[in-house]
């Protein structure tokens, strides 16, 4: 292999003019760093409420529950995407479409509520295996003691069902981040876009993907110790992962 | 103080849990229910304080018919204190705090109020020291005491036992009873649920012996104990007490 290799190359200016080679890659990073967040709080927003829908008594809305994950988890989620980016504007009435079509940073945003959508099917799944997981007792004793439903949930069950699913939220999250680089696809100009970018300017396609790929790494340890922060923060003492 | 009129309850439709339940405990009574396993005894003080639904009779508790649609359930279950067998105090919430959780959630005293009420109670079950304790840190006689006074602390008309020593240790056992026993002689009104019979012949006033869903013998406790009227009565005494 005859490649001509050039550590330097982040050092030197690129040509859309927006500074180095480094940059450009740091500007996506933000823009993916950005993309996730968004999305992983719709996620969080709509998983736990999806979640704890599905482990109420009714029928109708454990149904609507249930609907919802299997759509969101059951479609790839490029599909996805291109639905909400290519077909969604196409079906709406004319007016809404166009606007859809002239809105500035809309790969932003469709990335945002697609991925967030996405994942909040999984962030469903785990709120409602964390919540049946607890001792039926527990809503029992809470019930007794004349709480609501809703005042059950928000004192006593929830508090440590997000405990037991820290773990795999987590592993949700590190997933949510690095789902953001298929909005390449819709034109979202975040890392890996940055990388192929710089690739095509500079044709030094080793060193832009191996600092795209640190880039990713360093993101997720980040969020990894974070984590673990987090849940030596909220452990409780003498109960499961507890000091 | 509660009535219990004709009570029938199925578990889907072929197993029936209670048949033609009809008993009642006064103000001040302590009745003791005892019998085999899966008689119904837990089912039948569930549906005291509409934990568990049933499908035909009546209860009514202080004046109020439980299965009434129009009764306002956690105003009523508030009035009436309910230990469990295995504690279910919150685990993330530490001792004090499982006892002001619910007196200012649902009856909407002070923080400084619950704090007052919560901690006199403490003090009362001997446990005062243990206050920013959380659950997992205390034995398994010192987590029922927590809960009977959590139950105390909402200043029941009456007070629900299912089974409350049938998780415990033998050395544990007598701490509780002691504090139940207390609470009986001081003129509480209690349903209790449980195999100590020596509970039963110190404070009971009446004793309920149920069977596969029926109540077969329901008796002044020296009637009981002196000489039940029933074969399956006579049987279950037998074994229980032949040790």
């Amino acid at each position: 292999m005859n490649y001509h290799w050039n550590w330097h190359v982040f050092w030197e200016p690129a040509p859309n003019g927006t500074g180095t080679y480094l940059d450009m890659l740091l500007s996506g990073l933000v823009l993916t760093i950005e993309t996730a967040i968004c999305a992983w709080i719709i996620a969080l927003i709509f998983g736990a409420v999806i979640g704890v829908l599905r482990t109420l008594p009714s029928k109708a809305g454990s149904w609507v529950g249930f609907a919802y994950v299997e759509f969101f988890r059951n479609m790839p989620l490029l599909v996805q995407l291109f639905l909400w980016f290519f077909v969604l504007p196409e079906i709406l009435p004319h007016s809404w479409g166009l606007w859809m079509k002239q809105m500035s940073n809309a790969p932003f945003y469709t990335a945002a509520i697609g991925i967030g959508l996405f994942m909040s099917a999984r962030v469903a799944e785990q709120t409602r295996a964390g919540i049946t997981s607890l001792p039926r007792g527990q809503k029992l004793a809470a019930t007794a003691l004349g709480l609501t439903t809703a005042q059950t949930y928000r004192y006593v069950l929830l508090p440590m069902t997000f405990r037991i699913m820290l773990p795999p939220l987590t592993s949700e999250f590190l997933s949510t981040i690095k789902n953001t680089s298929v909005a390449i696809t819709i034109g979202l100009i975040e890392l890996t876009a940055e990388a192929r970018a710089m690739q095509e300017f500079s044709f030094q396609v080793f060193e832009a993907f191996t600092a795209a790929t640190i880039l990713y790494l360093l993101v997720n340890i980040v969020v990894v110790i974070a984590m673990r922060f987090v849940e030596r923060g909220l452990a409780i003492p003498g109960y499961i992962t507890g000091k | 103080m509660i009535e219990i009129n004709h009570v029938d309850k199925w578990y889907g439709p072929h197993f029936q849990a209670l048949k033609d339940c009809t008993t009642s405990v006064a103000k001040g009574e302590v009745v003791v229910v005892c019998g085999p396993s899966g008689s119904g005894k837990s089912t039948l003080i569930k549906c005291v304080n509409a934990l568990e639904p049933f499908q035909s009779g009546e209860i009514i508790l202080d004046g109020i018919r439980v299965n009434d649609p129009k009764t306002n359930l956690p105003k009523l279950r508030a009035r009436v204190g309910m230990v469990f067998q295995h504690f279910e105090l919150f685990p993330h919430l530490k001792i004090l705090e499982n006892l002001c959780l619910a007196q200012q959630k649902v009856l909407g005293r002070s923080h400084d109020e619950a704090v007052a009420k919560g901690s006199k109670l403490l003090d009362r079950v001997g446990l005062k020291d243990h206050a920013t304790k959380y659950p997992a840190e205390l034995s398994g006689g010192q987590q029922q005491r927590v809960a009977i006074a959590r139950a105390l602390a909402m200043d029941p008309i009456a007070m629900l036992f299912d089974e409350p020593t049938s998780a415990l240790d033998p050395e544990m056992i007598s701490e509780v009873l002691d504090v139940m026993v207390d609470l009986a002689r001081e003129g509480m009104t209690m349903m209790v649920v449980t195999h100590e019979m020596g509970f039963a012949s110190k404070v009971a006033h009446r004793v309920i012996f149920m069977d596969q869903g029926e109540i077969v013998e329901d008796a002044p406790k020296d009637d009981f104990f002196g000489k039940p009227r029933s074969d399956r009565a006579q049987k279950f005494l037998s074994k229980i007490l032949s040790h």
